[in-house]
């Protein structure tokens, strides 16, 4: 059983991507679809790394961000945020609320799985 | 027989009893004893000073060369004195109150007291007047030459000698009795007595050889009027151009002849006198007429031909033997002419020395001039000098003229100068747009015609104008002969120089007065002029006591402050040992007050606002005009900062909402760029994750065609999120073109429904009868809003079992055509949202559209001329599209 990564995503073609490379190199995948019950479903599912993207319904994922960091357990997991809006001040947002690594969409797959490797190693 | 020395001795004795009468009244007048000296009988005599020796021998001369032309010098005043009252009784109005001292000072003063019109005036004045005193010197020395011829011992060569004598002697007297002080209405008790004295001696005398011709020589008034049918007058023809104009002329006279202006307006007394003077004056004028005709006539009979019919009225008595009768007409055109001639040099010298030697003297001797008492004495020595000037030139131009000319032609080519006068005063008192500029060149227009086509030819080729320009034309430029002007020839002189000269002095006047605009100082004194009868002069100085303390000190706080004004008026109660705060209203503290608001805001207007709470009695129109002439530029100022600071704020509001709509706009370009963004990065990032996936094969056939497909499908939303794009820009732009045509809204629905693929997923309501309704729309656009509003159904509605309604009703020109679905439909906050770009909601992402369908929906109504609206309360979602029929108020259809 590999290590758990927790998909959070609205878009079923790319929560489906991403669950098959992941799935492929040997991750467990849990996926998420929903912003407002997100924070919940990551202390359900304790992943190892969490994959979030922004513009989820319900809420943003800059808001479920800042709230992982400001509690006593979320300080130290990883995060990889992934948005569809590529400009420098989305990056900025990310960066500032304690994103461990910040993708814009499209992205390579062999980046997301090393992005995700790094991150759990560290 | 009377000799000479005899008439010189009766001559001089009537002349010291006009000193004597002219002493007495001005004593009476000092002493404060006006009585009769301000009767309207005075006034009414002095008015005659119109009938000077022109009138009083010319007019039987006049009759017997040209009939009853005469009686048009008559006729012209009478008219004024009857009909035309109130225009002098305007005139002496404004004399009065605006404290006039000559017809020259009106016209400068009407116009923002312009120096340089006073200067015009009085040129001109002198100029005209000047043959006219030389027509009276001409007179006297003729008179006494009738004598002279008779008696022997004086030869015709002593006739300019003579002339010399009769123009000193009555400068001597001008200068007594005109220049004895300086009174600041410049009237004068002992000349206009002297004056009222002379005109009953010429009436008297008149009428004495009249009743003498009548029933003397001829046998009472029946043979009279025999004779005066017998004799050339009774053949007389009236010319009705010359008639008129002569009667015009001779009424304009009366009112702009600066000696007429003298005795009606500058020495009037009462106003009042003028009500008697209207019907007195013209009595006076009849009775000088009455007899002209009958001793024209006998006089033409009795006297050898070639005899001067001018001096019938003295040669007639003289051929009957009766030399007494003689003496009496002799004394009779004496006073006709001194009279005219001293008011006339009085007028004019005042005239001269307040317009002409005061402003230079002024302007020479600046330091040290203010108000002292030499400045009187300047201007009384000015005034003598100018008297003798006067009279020196109307002797000059009497030696000049050679006496050539007949009297009443001289006295006419005055008349013609003087009328120039006319457009101005009238303007003036009438009109409050006329200006000073108009004035000025209306009247040296006037002025220059006169001289050019009346005045200078009268010299018939000796005095500038030579006698081949006469009848040439300068330059030999035929339509500029002096008296045929424009080519208009065959006209009578004096009427084609009257036409001329005042026609275009008064287009003159009234076109450049309406190209010009005023001075305040202008504008200020046209007022006053104009309105004169809507001010109310009070002739009191303010007294203590009139004033309230309590509106002082208002007044004060506001321009001094409230500290200070309170301060002040408590400290003076202080002093005046008063209790409280308000003084009395003493003279004193008025002006202790006054040079404290002074202090603040100026003397003048410090002035003026204590005396507007006072009464208004002390504000002169001088101390107005200072006032005037110092806030005219504040407030010019003032009004530009305004005019300037309100086209500031303007301006800084448009750039307010200009900048808020660039925000605005640059908020939602942001948003929607954002909003493009993610959604082309959104299924190319499906695209690109699978087409790598499929790269690195290794996968299931199944997996294959699964990624495939999906691929396959994210290609076809991305082409259509394009497509919708480049429609909703189009659209927007309002450039797209509607393909109008008629069709049925059933085939619509139908297709719609049809492609929508509506059936599928729901349940569609529909009632087909009321779908018949014939549209004029575009069959395309329309499909594609309902094919829309029934995907959107089918996409969120979240029933069970879904269904959509479509129902039609018509509305007038209307058609409503509501689609409803039985879902929960959209949340209140939401609905104000949906026809927005990219308002996808919430997380009913199945949907597979951008979000641009509803915005692209509005878009094409607004084409179409209708409009889709969310139709709140209905249960489910609910839209209504309402269009018109005949497609009508579709601004973007094309027929």
């Amino acid at each position: 059983m590999g290590k758990k990564v927790l998909l959070i995503e609205d878009e079923p073609n790319i929560i489906e991507a991403i669950s098959f490379i992941l799935k492929r190199d040997g991750w467990t995948v849990a996926t998420h679809a929903e912003g407002t019950t997100a924070l919940e479903a990551i202390l359900r599912h304790a992943p190892d790394v969490v994959i979030l993207d922004v513009m989820l319904p319900g809420r943003s994922g800059y808001d479920i961000l800042q709230d992982l960091r400001g509690a006593d357990d979320g300080q130290n997991l990883p995060v990889l945020m992934l948005t569809a809006r590529g400009q420098t001040k989305d990056r900025e947002m990310a960066e500032r609320l304690g994103a461990s690594r910040f993708m814009t969409k499209p992205f390579s797959n062999k980046e997301v799985l090393a992005a995700i490797h790094e991150l759990v190693q560290a | 027989m009377l000799s000479f020395n005899t008439l010189i001795a009766v001559c001089l004795a009537y002349v010291v009893a006009l000193f004597l009468i002219a002493f007495a009244a001005d004593r009476r007048a000092r002493q404060g004893k006006f009585g009769w000296l301000r009767s309207p009988l005075v006034y009414t005599l002095s008015l005659s000073i119109y009938c000077t020796a022109w009138t009083f021998y010319g007019a039987v001369g006049y009759a017997a060369r040209s009939g009853l032309e005469f009686l048009t010098i008559y006729l012209g005043p009478t008219l004024v004195m009857v009909g035309w009252w109130w225009i002098l009784r305007k005139l002496v109005r404004i004399g009065r109150s605006q404290r006039i001292t000559s017809i020259a000072d009106l016209i400068s003063s009407r116009y923002g007291k312009s120096n340089l019109l006073g200067v015009i005036v009085t040129l001109m004045a002198v100029i005209g007047t000047t043959p006219y005193i030389a027509l009276q010197l001409q007179s006297v020395t003729l008179s006494f030459a009738v004598f002279a011829g008779r008696s022997g011992g004086w030869a015709a060569s002593d006739l300019n000698a003579t002339a010399l004598w009769v123009a000193a002697g009555l400068a001597l007297f001008t200068v007594l009795f005109g220049t004895r002080n300086l009174d600041a209405n410049e009237r004068h008790y002992g000349v206009v007595t002297a004056i009222a004295v002379e005109a009953v001696m010429k009436l008297f005398a008149l009428l004495a050889v009249g009743v003498f011709v009548v029933w003397g020589v001829a046998d009472g008034a029946g043979d009279i009027l025999a004779r005066i049918d017998a004799s050339p007058i009774a053949g007389w023809e009236l010319k009705p151009g010359r008639w008129v104009s002569l009667i015009f002329l001779s009424a304009v006279a009366f009112l702009t002849l600066p000696r007429m202006f003298q005795v009606m307006v500058v020495e009037n007394a009462d106003e009042r006198h003028l009500s008697t003077a209207s019907w007195a004056f013209p009595l006076y004028l009849m009775l000088m007429s009455l007899f002209v005709v009958p001793i024209a006539v006998v006089g033409l009979d009795l006297m050898p031909a070639g005899s001067n019919p001018d001096l019938f009225v003295l040669t007639v008595p003289l051929s009957q033997g009766r030399e007494g009768l003689a003496m009496l007409s002799f004394l009779g055109g004496f006073s006709s002419a001194t009279s005219m001639v001293i008011v006339a040099a009085i007028a004019l010298s005042t005239m001269v020395s307040n317009h002409i030697v005061m402003p230079i003297w002024l302007s020479v001797a600046r330091q040290g001039a203010t108000v002292s008492g030499d400045v009187r004495q300047v201007v009384l020595t000015a005034r003598r000098v100018s008297i003798a000037g006067i009279l020196a030139l109307g002797y000059a131009y009497y030696r000049v003229s050679g006496g050539g000319a007949a009297l009443a032609a001289i006295g006419l080519i005055s008349f013609v100068g003087v009328a120039q006068f006319l457009p101005a005063l009238l303007g003036g008192i009438f009109w409050r747009g006329a200006t000073r500029a108009g004035a000025a060149v209306g009247l040296i227009t006037g002025f220059g015609l006169w001289a050019y086509t009346l005045f200078l030819p009268s010299f018939e080729g000796s005095f500038i104008l030579s006698a081949e320009l006469l009848t040439q034309g300068p330059f030999g430029i035929g339509w500029l002969r002096p008296q045929a002007l424009f080519g208009v020839s065959g006209m009578d002189p004096l009427v084609h120089a009257l036409f001329w000269s005042l026609t275009l002095n008064t287009i003159a006047f009234c076109s450049v007065s309406l190209a010009s605009f005023p001075r305040p100082q202008e504008r200020l004194q046209g007022a006053q002029f104009v309105n004169v009868f809507d001010h109310n002069p009070n002739a009191q100085g303010w007294v203590s006591g009139m004033a309230e303390a309590e509106d002082l000190l208002v007044m004060a706080q506001r321009i001094l402050g409230p500290e200070q004004a309170q301060g002040l008026f408590s400290r003076e109660a202080a002093r005046q040992g008063k209790a409280g705060y308000l003084p009395d209203t003493s003279p004193d503290f008025l002006q202790r007050l006054e040079r404290e608001l002074a202090g603040s805001v100026g003397a003048a207007t410090g002035h003026a606002m204590i005396g507007q709470i006072v009464g208004g009695a002390s504000v002169s129109v001088g101390d107005l005009m200072a006032v005037a002439d110092e806030t005219a530029q504040m407030m010019e100022y003032s009004s530009q900062l305004e005019a300037k600071s309100a086209e500031l704020e303007r301006t800084a509001r448009q750039l307010r909402v200009v900048n808020e709509k660039l925000t605005d706009l640059s908020v939602q370009k942001d948003a929607f760029l954002s909003q493009i963004s993610h959604e082309l990065r959104t299924p190319m990032t499906s695209i690109r994750a699978f087409s790598e996936i499929m790269r690195e094969g290794g996968m299931t056939a199944e997996e294959r065609a699964k990624y495939a497909l999906i691929i396959h499908d994210e290609t076809i939303r991305l082409t259509r999120l394009l497509d919708d794009l480049l429609d909703l820009s189009v659209l927007e732009s309002g450039q797209v073109e509607m393909n109008m045509q008629t069709a049925d809204l059933q085939d619509i629905i139908e297709r719609s429904v049809t492609s929508a693929g509506g059936d599928g997923c729901l349940t569609i309501h529909r009632d087909p009868a009321r779908e018949q309704v014939a549209l004029l729309t575009d069959p395309d656009r329309l499909s594609q809003v309902f094919i829309n509003l029934i995907a959107n159904a089918c996409k969120y509605c979240d029933a069970e079992q879904p269904e959509l309604r479509i129902r039609v009703r018509r509305n007038g020109g209307n058609v409503e055509v509501d689609f409803v679905d039985n879902g929960t439909g959209i949340p209140a906050k939401s609905q104000p949202l949906i026809f927005e770009k990219f308002s996808r909601l919430g997380d009913q992402r199945a949907a597979g559209g951008a979000g641009l369908g509803l915005a692209i929906s509005r878009e094409i109504m607004a084409n179409l001329g209708g409009s889709v609206i969310y139709l709140p309360g209905q249960g489910g979602a609910a839209f209504r599209v309402t269009l018109a029929v005949n497609g009508a108020s579709s601004t973007k259809s094309k027929p």
